[in-house]
């Protein structure tokens, strides 16, 4: 096992309508090889020894693509480090005797579940809304390479789609908006011409439903393209104020 | 914000070139000063712009008061530890602070010289032509005898200053002017704006104070 040893506070939350506090765990034999995530089932197979509830957090893929995992450490959405998920933060981005702060994403529009777990279907409306492409599947498939996409654009399209929605960017933003999830999640389609036929009702129907789920406003501080774990663009919000100014002015 | 946010900032612009001609403090100086002045208050385009100004300046405080308090609504648990330094400027951090600040120095601001100019009583020189005028140049002059009011101008010049420097690019962000190729070039001009723009204006104040 590894010698760092760690002051975590951590936020404890029984359920949704409980007040919540944070908590201090002393946890030792850390391995600076270990993931951040890693180092919290050390601590709750400890607290699960101890007879204490363990602590509820996020995480599925363990490989920084399924966009589960979350956590705001020491101040930042997936803590220190960039271009990562908290699954891919390891333990040696901390020094042994370091008080480590975790909480979870803070927005009004992610109610907090238990302890750091908090409930993003926010997101899976805002995409249910019109981050698609509506095709019909009966047997009338066009091929691929019928219609010709530039590489450019192809490639600034697939940049957006890396999107994971982790909600790190909401996390982040001091605003708690949720620009770049939705400028991602329109962008992705509005650079294809797949996507143009719908484009004009998507980024109003998208937009509409952010707004209706309690985010913030987006004010350009950037903060959320920094702490992204996909590195998105803010241009991606350039673009989709395009599109909704033009949407918004043109709309019957 | 973007919109009434540019338009702002080309106000700065016309306001700052006109307020120049306070640096010469010669009697010809002061009757040039005294005739723009007259002109800006009485000369019709110049006034619908004017009210077109003070629409804006309303609009701009109460949108950014009103985007202030959703965004306050959107996190209403905070962080016990944020790390904002690690991810955006401070400016952009306190654009709602910077401008609060903006507003009620507006308002000592536009009470001392605008409110003055247009409601009070005004000593009366001659113009050019043998005609009378106000002299608002004996009321700024005198205003910037004062140490702290000096001090106050200067301080309220770098809060502007950082307000710009966010503000700026930020407005045409919201436009959704964001290219590989001019996004640069706005960046930079916007920290040229805010740099230079505030130092001018804090300059008048400087120099009258120390050639009073």
């Amino acid at each position: 096992m590894g010698n760092m040893k760690l002051t975590l506070k951590i936020w404890r939350q029984n359920g949704p309508n409980d007040k919540g506090r944070m908590e201090n765990y002393p946890v030792n034999d850390v391995s600076e090889d270990m993931s951040f995530l890693e180092m919290l089932d050390v601590l709750n197979d400890q607290l699960v020894r101890e007879g204490k509830d363990p602590i509820a957090f996020d995480h599925d893929c363990r490989e920084g693509i399924c966009g589960m995992c979350s956590l705001f450490i020491n101040g930042e959405a997936h803590g220190p480090g960039r271009g990562i998920t908290t699954c891919q933060l390891h333990m040696r981005k901390f020094k042994d005797g370091d008080t480590i702060y975790v909480e979870p994403w803070r927005s009004a529009a992610f109610p907090v579940i238990k302890d750091l777990a908090t409930n993003r279907s926010a997101f899976d409306r805002i995409q249910a809304a019109g981050g698609f492409v509506s095709v019909n599947t009966s047997g009338n498939l066009v091929d691929g390479n019928a219609v010709p996409i530039p590489k450019d654009d192809a490639d600034k399209a697939f940049d957006a789609a890396t999107c994971i929605g982790c909600g790190a960017c909401v996390a982040t933003c001091p605003n708690g908006s949720a620009m770049l999830f939705t400028a991602a999640k329109v962008s992705q389609l509005a650079l294809l011409p797949q996507g143009r036929p719908e484009a004009k009702r998507r980024a109003l129907a998208m937009v509409e439903q952010m707004d209706k789920e309690g985010f913030g406003n987006c004010s350009n501080t950037g903060a959320c393209e920094v702490e992204c774990p996909k590195g998105i663009s803010l241009e991606h919000i350039a673009r989709l104020n395009r599109e909704y100014l033009a949407a918004s002015v043109t709309k019957e | 914000m973007a919109l009434t946010g540019l338009f702002l900032v080309t106000f700065l612009v016309a306001h700052l070139a006109g307020n120049l001609q306070l640096l010469d403090m010669s009697p010809e100086g002061q009757r040039k000063f005294n005739e723009y002045a007259r002109f800006m208050t009485t000369f019709p385009l110049v006034k619908a712009v004017s009210y077109l100004l003070y629409f804006s300046i309303l609009f701009h405080a109460f949108d950014g008061f009103l985007l202030t308090i959703q965004n306050r609504k959107a996190r209403p648990v905070k962080y016990a530890k944020e790390n904002a330094g690690a991810n955006r400027s401070w400016a952009s951090n306190n654009m709602a602070l910077l401008g609060t600040l903006i507003l009620v120095f507006l308002v000592i601001h536009m009470k001392h010289f605008w409110y003055e100019m247009h409601f009070g009583e005004l000593p009366i020189v001659k113009d050019s032509q043998g005609q009378e005028m106000k002299d608002l140049y004996t009321i700024v002059a005198a205003a910037f005898t004062q140490l702290w009011y000096v001090a106050l101008y200067v301080v309220m010049m770098a809060v502007l200053a950082f307000h710009l420097l966010h503000g700026f690019q930020s407005a045409f962000q919201s436009l959704g002017i964001n290219h590989a190729r001019y996004t640069p070039i706005i960046k930079s001009v916007g920290v040229f704006f805010a740099v230079v723009v505030p130092v001018l204006f804090a300059l008048i104040p400087v120099w009258m104070f120390v050639n009073r």
